[in-house]
């Protein structure tokens, strides 16, 4: 019996979420207890694992595995799964996790519980807290199958170190053509994507137009954050939709997101919502969105982002 | 070309979210429900396919009767033909087998879904509906073209985008990208008469086991008051930011 967990990489380096689900992992391992197993394909330093506490590294290299395919990511953590007869199996919720889950529950025939939030609240049964309804709600889920799979929420346990002395052991899959193929790639390069950000500075309609971006773009380069939108402003071609943050665009998680010129409408906010701290930038008093926010400044975006570019770029300064 | 649509009956998304019988129902006392928006955005593109490539749409949902207006409304909106199976959605993968034994009977060259459910979040059905059929699946879909048996299509990544080639048949999981917003069709008198002599059949449940039960619904913790900060005091703001939230 094992807890099994996907540490996920991008150009064999792991992703931050690899660290959280391990550090997510390793408690749900200890009160179970039983052994830690992380599953690491085509990375170059297995053993940044160590530092969360996994006991067993199951290590696969191959070029067939080179791009991501979630149908044959998803074959190769089942036959994982299977060979180290893992009982519980700890997915992140990045874009492609997401994907290949599903088929991954098909494949060992697991219960699947997606938007986990916690460390189970029960362990026989196997209960655990999801966030519903687009984070307006949580709720209990009992998950019955001898296998059961879970999709941990980002950001939502935090990465708590540990050190360990895994065992390495590679492993070897087989690969199938899968029914999708990828043909290429387009990735904006030299910019944080939303997903893997720690902070997010977005704008709303309150910036005015296109034009005015500069103000969004700046503040986030001061403060290492990646860009978002709201949806009128992605529909008006303002900005690409890739920015499109809310419930119908891309959710957000992030440790600190400041919001410019958004109204914060109730559909805004359901997306966003999952995000740790929240300020907000609004000339408007009464916008909804200082009901959600930690920190307010009621004011002109146009005098006040500038400002705080300046006075941020000073503390940037002399604090380090 | 057969073309099915699978979707999911949603509260509005201003819906207030509360809970009956102790916790343990959504309380869909006065709320409205609607197509849930990434299986409207997946509509759309199949009545695109219909108008220009002569495809036959079927628009499926799991569910009791009272689904069945939203169903009307998809055959107002022009897909040609209405599945509910009389299920109650207990669960993603029972949705996904109840649609997968459908599906078995029938040649769908395309199976539509959202890339998530608005209610649930589950992202669940696509995906196990793909495996149970072992067909391809293409989830967060931004861009879809068919030529002959074989389709194009775009997935949204985290921080860009993917270009793919599938054979059909396939599953993709919808969402906005895949038609913007202004194209949602709105249904007029016209679509709207002509689906009430639309074929609505209703098929019988598997009578399935789910793999995961709700047992209670919590709503989060109510949130203290913002600490405003004046707009000339943005000092303050960053020093908050700093030792109070710690995330600068
Ligand atoms: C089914 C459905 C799904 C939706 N999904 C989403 C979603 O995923 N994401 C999303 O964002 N929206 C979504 N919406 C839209 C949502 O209801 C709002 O219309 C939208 O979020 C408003 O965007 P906004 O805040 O940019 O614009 P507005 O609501 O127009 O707000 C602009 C704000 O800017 C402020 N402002 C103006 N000038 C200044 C200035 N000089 N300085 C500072 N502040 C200023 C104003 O006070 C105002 O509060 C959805 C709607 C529906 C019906």
């Amino acid at each position: 019996m094992s807890v099994l967990i996907f540490a996920e990489a991008e150009k064999r380096t792991f992703k931050k979420v690899g660290f959280e689900v391990a550090s997510y992992g390793r408690a749900l391992a200890d009160q179970l207890n039983v052994k830690l197993i992380a599953v690491a394909i085509n990375t170059d330093d297995v053993h940044a694992l160590a530092k969360y506490g996994v006991d067993h590294i199951v290590q696969i290299d191959t070029v067939a595995l080179e791009n991501f395919s979630a149908h044959n990511y998803a074959k190769a953590l089942a036959a994982v799964a299977k060979n180290q007869n893992a009982k519980t199996v700890v997915l992140s919720s990045t874009a492609n996790a997401r994907y290949l889950a599903p088929l991954l529950s098909v494949a060992l025939e697991a219960s699947y519980a997606s938007n986990v939030v916690a460390l189970p609240v029960s362990l026989d049964p196997f209960v655990v807290k999801r966030s519903c309804f687009t984070n307006k709600a949580f709720n209990h889920t009992t998950l019955s199958g001898a296998i059961n799979l879970i999709g941990l929420a980002s950001n939502s346990y935090g990465i708590h170190e540990k050190t360990s002395q895994p065992e390495i052991v590679s492993f070897s899959v087989d690969v199938e053509q899968d029914l999708v193929q990828t043909q290429s790639i387009e990735k904006v390069t030299g910019k944080v994507s939303i997903a893997d950000a720690d902070i997010v500075v977005s704008g709303g309609r309150g910036l005015k137009g296109p034009e005015n971006w500069h103000l969004i773009e700046d503040l986030a380069t001061t403060l290492g954050a990646a860009t978002a939108c709201s949806k009128p402003v992605s529909d008006m071609g303002w900005r690409p939709h890739s920015e499109h943050v809310g419930q119908t665009g891309k959710p957000v998680a992030s440790n600190l997101y400041i919001a410019i010129g958004v109204s914060g409408a109730i559909q805004h906010l359901a997306g966003i919502n999952a995000s740790k701290v929240k300020v907000v930038i609004n000339n408007d008093p009464e916008a909804p969105f200082f009901k959600a926010a930690d920190y307010g400044v009621v004011g002109d975006a146009f005098k006040v982002v500038p400002e705080l570019i300046e006075k941020l770029k000073a503390f940037k300064a002399g604090a380090h | 070309m057969n073309v099915l649509v699978c979707i999911s009956n949603v509260p509005d998304t201003t819906s207030k979210i509360n809970f009956v019988e102790n916790d343990t129902q959504f309380d869909t006392n006065g709320v409205q429900f609607i197509i849930n928006p990434n299986d409207e955005f997946g509509l759309t593109r199949a009545i695109w396919l219909q108008q220009q490539q002569q495809a036959e749409v079927t628009v499926l949902t799991v569910g009791d009767a009272s689904c069945e207006a939203i169903l009307r409304k998809c055959l107002a909106i022009g897909a040609q033909k209405a599945i509910r199976i009389d299920a109650l959605p207990t669960d993603g993968f029972a949705v996904a087998q109840e649609i997968a034994a459908h599906c078995k009977n029938e040649s769908y060259d395309l199976i539509i879904t959202g890339r998530e459910s608005i209610d649930y979040n589950g992202g669940m059905v696509g995906g196990i509906l793909a495996g149970l059929l072992g067909m391809g699946y293409v989830t967060n879909c931004i861009g879809l073209t068919i030529s002959g048996d074989t389709a194009s299509l775009s997935r949204e990544i985290d921080g860009g985008k993917e270009n793919l080639s599938a054979a059909l048949p396939l599953v993709i999981g919808a969402q906005k990208g895949l038609v913007e917003e202004d194209d949602l069709i709105i249904p007029n008198m016209r679509g709207i008469m002509q689906a009430r002599q639309k074929p609505l059949t209703v098929l019988p449940s598997q009578n399935l086991t789910p793999k995961t039960t709700i047992s209670k619904f919590e709503k989060p913790q109510p949130k203290g008051a913002v600490k405003l900060i004046a707009e000339d005091q943005l000092d303050q703001l960053i020093e908050l930011l700093h030792s109070e939230a710690k995330v600068i």
